[in-house]
């Protein structure tokens, strides 16, 4: 029996400050994950991810991450995107610097 | 040191300057990321994780204290005001923006630094025992060698698409700083009836297939270094794996087809590539010696190192375990801690480089060196000077007495900045040291060498590490599996697994108890971890690790 899709998000680095970035809905980028577009539609994701790629001119290597729907948007279920959605552990760097200083 | 000639200088401002039209061009939209990822990457240029990464070379782990306060500008003004010393004697800044990555090569190009070759499959940056030049046990300073082999290798044409990467390790003594039998090619100088040569070791290596290296040639003369070097690697372009990455490396490429074969051909090969050498390489080598020149020693009384020795205990702590011999009288190597308990092993902020390139200026013939274990090094420092140096260490963060000890960790950047990576582990490595720093042992523990990798990469040499500690992803939980008995000298052994991982929080606990075999059964303090597991086995310390599985055995 095929896998079950579970829910995605697009997600990829921007060219020029090669910080993470979320596809949202309206085909721009957000620095938000809770912003993203969660796709739950197999078939519609690999269309989103075609539109993401054609602007291939700003971004680096997009691809689809899995997600799940939270109260605020979506939310990382693996701990690797739970850190490019947050920063090293190590320093109090990359997001997590980025939200406290807004 | 080497000092850049024209024509060097020349080569990395072209360098340079073409790298900053590529960045131009997939700025603008004439490159793609698949035309100008391999373009990057030849210049050392990453995207991880949360940004870019720029790894820059140290070639051989040597720079002058100019270039440290370089690395230091970098750090401060485009990257957040800290750098990361590798297990490749590299540098790395995890934060730069991709806009202002060619005038951060710019200003290497300026002081003599560059990025060309650390990352792609080339010929990387050729590594070497950071005490070169000055340990006491050297026949003589490999970097000499290590230099002719970094101009060869630069841009050589034939090079620039191996089937995979290609890393060579030197040293000059017959104790092994450089780890030479965990490298694609690791060179050995040894003297026979009074020349000097070469012993030749192919097809080490770490990752996932971990393997020692063998000898190819028990003595390769001088002269013959590069045409030899160049048939090693004509071999492996033409037996090399391009069909699998991961059968890719020289160390398969000997597996696969014997060290015999590889031997045969590499000597069937050299005997044609040697006659186009024309002593040219010789002459050059002549020339690049004149760089290495020993510093003129100082002869002084040591009475203020003795007197301080005698008189200032935390000064004792540091000089006993941060000190090596030298092979001057009266001086001593400084191995100065980048890892304070809590910090991140290899991490360095802008000022602390500031103030050792000044260290280095002041006390150490201008000379500074990166070791592989992560620590920066004053190689030639007068004794007398070293209560002043320890003073001013200790004003910067700069003076943990951990060298060789349990806290003295290699670590690689893991999952908190690599997109390779499987788990983290600079966290566990800070915690590790904090935990038995609070325990006040390490010190009793003794020499003892754990390592980390965050993946099966193995850039953490987890392999060759007393206790090694790999960071997996079990079912989307870090995971880690501990090995035993590794060695990363001249009587280098791959470790071996205790058994299955253990969740993060249980990581360091699991040390924990392997250190409290080890001070149950060691043969007084004198006997090292190493050699209590020598003496003892594995059994004793998977009985520690997994009491429940004794127990149903029982």
């Amino acid at each position: 029996m095929a896998r079950a899709f579970t829910p995605k998000v697009i997600t990829a680095n921007d060219l020029l400050e090669g910080d993470v970035i979320y596809f949202t809905a309206d085909d721009s980028w957000t620095r938000d994950m809770a912003s993203a577009e969660l796709i739950t539609d197999e078939a519609d994701a690999q269309l989103r991810l075609l539109d993401a790629e054609k602007q291939n001119i700003r971004i680096v290597g997009a691809y689809l991450a899995d997600a799940k729907a939270g109260p605020n948007g979506p939310e990382p279920t693996h701990f690797r995107e739970d850190f490019r959605r947050t920063g090293p552990s190590n320093y109090f760097h990359g997001k997590q610097e980025a939200e406290a200083n807004v | 040191m080497y000092k850049y000639n024209e024509f060097d200088e020349a080569f990395l401002a072209e360098r340079n300057a073409q790298f900053r039209a590529q960045v131009g061009r997939r700025i603008d939209g004439s490159l793609t990321e698949d035309e100008f990822k391999p373009l990057r990457l030849m210049n050392g240029v990453y995207l991880q994780l949360h940004a870019y990464m720029l790894r820059v070379a140290v070639p051989y782990g040597t720079l002058n204290s100019a270039q440290m306060r370089t690395l230091a500008l970098l750090a401060e003004k485009w990257d957040k005001g800290y750098g990361h010393f590798t297990t490749r004697q590299n540098i790395q800044y995890n934060w730069p923006k991709l806009r202002d990555i060619p005038d951060m090569l710019d200003a290497l190009g300026e002081a003599g630094l560059h990025a060309i070759q650390t990352s792609g499959n080339t010929i990387r940056n050729t590594t070497a025992d950071h005490f070169a030049g000055a340990a006491a046990d050297e026949l003589t300073d490999p970097r000499p060698y290590a230099e002719l082999i970094r101009q060869w290798s630069t841009d050589h044409p034939e090079f620039q698409f191996l089937g995979r990467k290609f890393k060579i390790a030197i040293t000059g003594s017959s104790a092994d700083r450089a780890v030479i039998k965990a490298h694609d090619v690791g060179l050995q100088v040894v003297e026979q009836d009074g020349k000097i040569g070469f012993r030749v070791v192919v097809g080490g290596g770490l990752g996932r297939t971990p393997m020692i290296g063998q000898v190819l040639r028990e003595f390769l003369p001088q002269a013959d270094l590069l045409p030899y070097l160049e048939s090693v690697l004509t071999v492996y372009n033409v037996l090399g794996r391009r069909d699998n990455k991961y059968k890719a490396r020289i160390k398969i490429t000997v597996s696969e087809n014997g060290i015999d074969t590889y031997r045969a051909m590499t000597e069937e090969a050299f005997m044609a590539i040697r006659g186009q050498y024309d002593g040219t390489d010789q002459q050059l080598l002549e020339e690049i010696k004149t760089h290495f020149a020993t510093p003129e020693f100082r002869s002084a009384p040591t009475d203020a190192y003795d007197a301080a020795y005698a008189s200032d205990p935390v000064f004792r702590a540091w000089a006993d375990t941060n000190l090596s011999e030298h092979r001057a009288d009266g001086h001593a190597i400084v191995t100065i801690s980048i890892k304070a308990h809590g910090q991140t092993p290899g991490d360095a902020t802008a000022e602390q480089m500031r103030v050792m390139a000044d260290l280095g200026e002041q006390y150490a013939y201008n000379e500074l060196r990166i070791s592989h274990q992560q620590n920066v090094i004053l190689p030639h420092v007068h004794k007398n000077d070293l209560p002043a140096i320890h003073a001013t260490l200790k004003a910067h963060g700069l003076a943990t007495a951990n060298i060789g000890l349990i806290s003295d960790i290699i670590a690689c950047p893991g999952m908190d900045y690599c997109a390779l990576a499987t788990a983290r582990s600079i966290p566990v490595a800070q915690e590790i040291a904090t935990r038995f720093d609070a325990l006040k042992m390490e010190h009793d523990i003794g020499h003892l060498q754990i390592k980390i990798s965050g993946c099966i990469n193995a850039c953490g040499h987890h392999h060759v590490a007393h206790i090694g500690i790999l960071g997996l992803d079990r079912a989307g939980v870090e995971n880690y599996q501990i090995t035993l008995g590794g060695d990363a000298t001249e009587t280098a052994a791959i470790g071996t697994r205790t058994g299955p991982g253990f969740a993060y929080d249980e990581i360091v606990p699991a040390v924990e108890r392997i250190v409290e075999v080890y001070m149950a059964q060691r043969e007084g303090a004198e006997e090292t971890f190493l050699e209590t597991y020598r003496r003892i086995g594995m059994e004793p310390f998977k009985a520690a690790l997994y009491p429940e599985a004794q127990k149903k055995v029982a």
